[in-house]
């Protein structure tokens, strides 16, 4: 009772703030009479939405498909590098700092040289979103393998645990919330890696809806589009949360309320 | 007698670190034996090697000179052949109080259901199966303690090394823990070496007291406990029980050369 209402009162001041956002929009493209095809209405771009939603949904399938297989896929080999580095002694510090550059690059921009490599099919495209959700989770995992607390070494290497018990029982473990802020990362970044690699070069997907959209100035459908993405992204990340939600219950409480 | 008669033989252990402008050295042959049951105590100044000498023990770090012996096979260098009970709880924080209990006994080789039968047993038998399911940031410290001893106490391994296990607790739970262990103790007698800072603590749970000097280490003195078992806290207001106190206090603070 109680916890339902102060969730209520902590939705209710952001629901507040975007409905008057939406109204605001709203009165100012009506009597601004701002041209349709620069700003539509929310109101238009709802009915445009509802008008073309069989072909959105056609489009936003394949993008969600490809970016699910590219996070799955980034995020297993990002997981298996990391566990991989961790283990051979050495690699770790050769590869780390190398790990940590990569993350400055703008991945999105080998999507061209990817197609002028691989053509026009799902592979660059999956190749590019892979990429993307790759790195974060490397690079928590490799750190949250590291970061275990040297007490709890120090106790597991007393009672005679062997190297392996010490990784799967130690360090994997104290590494789980880490793996999942990466996993996060790679959650937001996954659906508009997805829309950008079909922005380079595809027949499907709401990036080459978004496109051909542009091109024939119905900004409504673009708008739609967006929303579409936006929504999608969050649904994602959320999943992500929650699946963390789920594994990580050890957490103190007061932890868990601060992310 | 027997080589297998002692739990624990230490022959002439030496430690020296690498450091600037030479080796340092700590612990300067060290030698004592631990008979099968007894409990033994480590008293010294901070800084005279106890930690080190159990790392030694524990076999994580290699001696600079000696053996050591247990249950009469060398184990210089060799790990898991003894439980532990660390200053710091060391409890895993993704691991309910059961799962910490479970998982060393697991890695010193006892399979899962068992490890699990045994530690909700013992669990009970402390009065904390009500815990048994709750992860350890939900426990006070005196209670972590209390499973983190239990944790050490049911491993197999034969030898049990507990380091200043109370030194992170106020005076009035170190006191409640002390009588508590005593009681557990004295019922499952196991080999036991302690380290403590704790002059009363000594005398109130060993049958030998040994005494170190500051860096480098070596044994001032080795003193028999005398009193009965079971004993009380009532110890604590008896004669010899304070002329011991003040003999050790003594010798813990002669001046160093
Ligand atoms: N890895 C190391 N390298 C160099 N010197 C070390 C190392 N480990 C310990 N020492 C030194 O050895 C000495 C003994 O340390 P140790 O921790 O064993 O003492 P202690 O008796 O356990 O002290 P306390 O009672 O404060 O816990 C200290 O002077 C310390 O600086
Ligand atoms: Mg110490």
């Amino acid at each position: 009772m109680d916890n339902s209402k102060s969730r209520w009162r902590s939705i209710f001041p952001p629901i507040l703030v975007i409905a008057v956002l939406l109204a605001v929009w709203e009165l100012a493209v009506v009597w601004g009479r701002v041209p349709e095809w620069k700003l539509p209405a929310p109101s238009v771009i709802v009915a445009e939405a509802i008008a073309i939603w069989p072909r959105l949904m056609l489009h936003a399938g394949a993008t969600v498909q490809l970016a699910l297989i590219g996070f799955t896929g980034g995020a297993a080999a990002g997981f298996a590098l990391a566990a991989l580095l961790h283990l051979i002694p050495g690699a770790r510090r050769a590869f780390y700092p190398l790990l940590v550059l990569s993350q400055n690059v703008p991945v999105v921009a080998i999507g061209p040289i990817l197609t002028i490599w691989l053509g026009y099919g799902i592979l660059p495209k999956l190749i590019l979103v892979w990429l993307v959700c790759f790195f974060p989770v490397s690079v928590a995992m490799l750190s949250g393998l590291n970061d275990t607390d040297p007490v709890l070494r120090n106790y597991m290497r007393m009672i005679g645990a062997s190297r392996q018990q010490q990784f799967w029982r130690l360090e994997l473990p104290n590494a789980v919330t880490h793996l999942f802020s990466g996993l996060k990362i790679a959650a937001s970044y996954a659906v508009l890696s997805a829309v950008v690699a079909e922005w380079i070069g595809a027949d499907k997907g709401l990036g080459h809806f978004m496109l051909i959209s542009s091109k024939g100035y119905q900004a409504a459908s673009v708008f739609a589009s967006v929303f579409l993405i936006v929504a999608l992204s969050l649904t994602l990340f959320g999943i992500v949360a929650l699946a963390e939600k789920l594994v990580v219950r050890w957490r103190p409480a007061k932890e868990a309320k601060k992310v | 007698m027997s080589k297998a008669q002692w739990a624990l033989e230490l022959k002439d252990v030496r430690k020296s670190f690498e450091s600037r402008g030479g080796a340092k050295e700590v612990l300067g042959g060290i030698s004592l034996s631990v008979r099968d049951g007894e409990f033994v105590s480590i008293i010294g100044p901070s800084g005279s090697g106890k930690t080190t000498l159990f790392q030694l023990i524990g076999g994580l770090a290699p001696l600079s000179g000696g053996e050591v012996w247990m249950d009469g096979r060398n184990t210089t260098g060799h790990r898991g052949h003894i439980a532990y009970m660390p200053q710091q709880a060391s409890l895993m924080p993704w691991r309910t109080v059961r799962g910490n209990i479970e998982l060393a006994l697991q890695i010193a080789g006892i399979d899962r259901k068992q490890a699990r039968a045994k530690a909700t047993d013992w669990l009970a038998r402390i009065e904390l199966d009500a815990y048994a399911d709750s992860y350890p940031h939900a426990l006070s410290g005196g209670m972590q303690q209390r499973i983190s001893f239990l944790r050490a106490l049911l491993s197999p391994q034969p030898f049990m090394l507990l380091d200043e296990p109370f030194g992170a607790l106020d005076a009035l739970t170190r006191q409640q823990m002390q009588q508590w262990l005593l009681t557990i103790w004295e019922a499952n007698r196991r080999s036991v070496l302690l380290v403590t800072h704790s002059i009363e603590e000594a005398l109130l749970l060993s049958d030998r007291i040994i005494v170190l000097s500051a860096a480098p280490a070596v044994i001032v003195d080795e003193i028999v406990v005398p009193f009965a078992r079971p004993r009380k806290e009532s110890l604590w207001t008896d004669p010899q029980f304070n002329a011991l106190k003040q003999q050790i206090y003594e010798q813990l603070h002669q001046p160093t050369v």
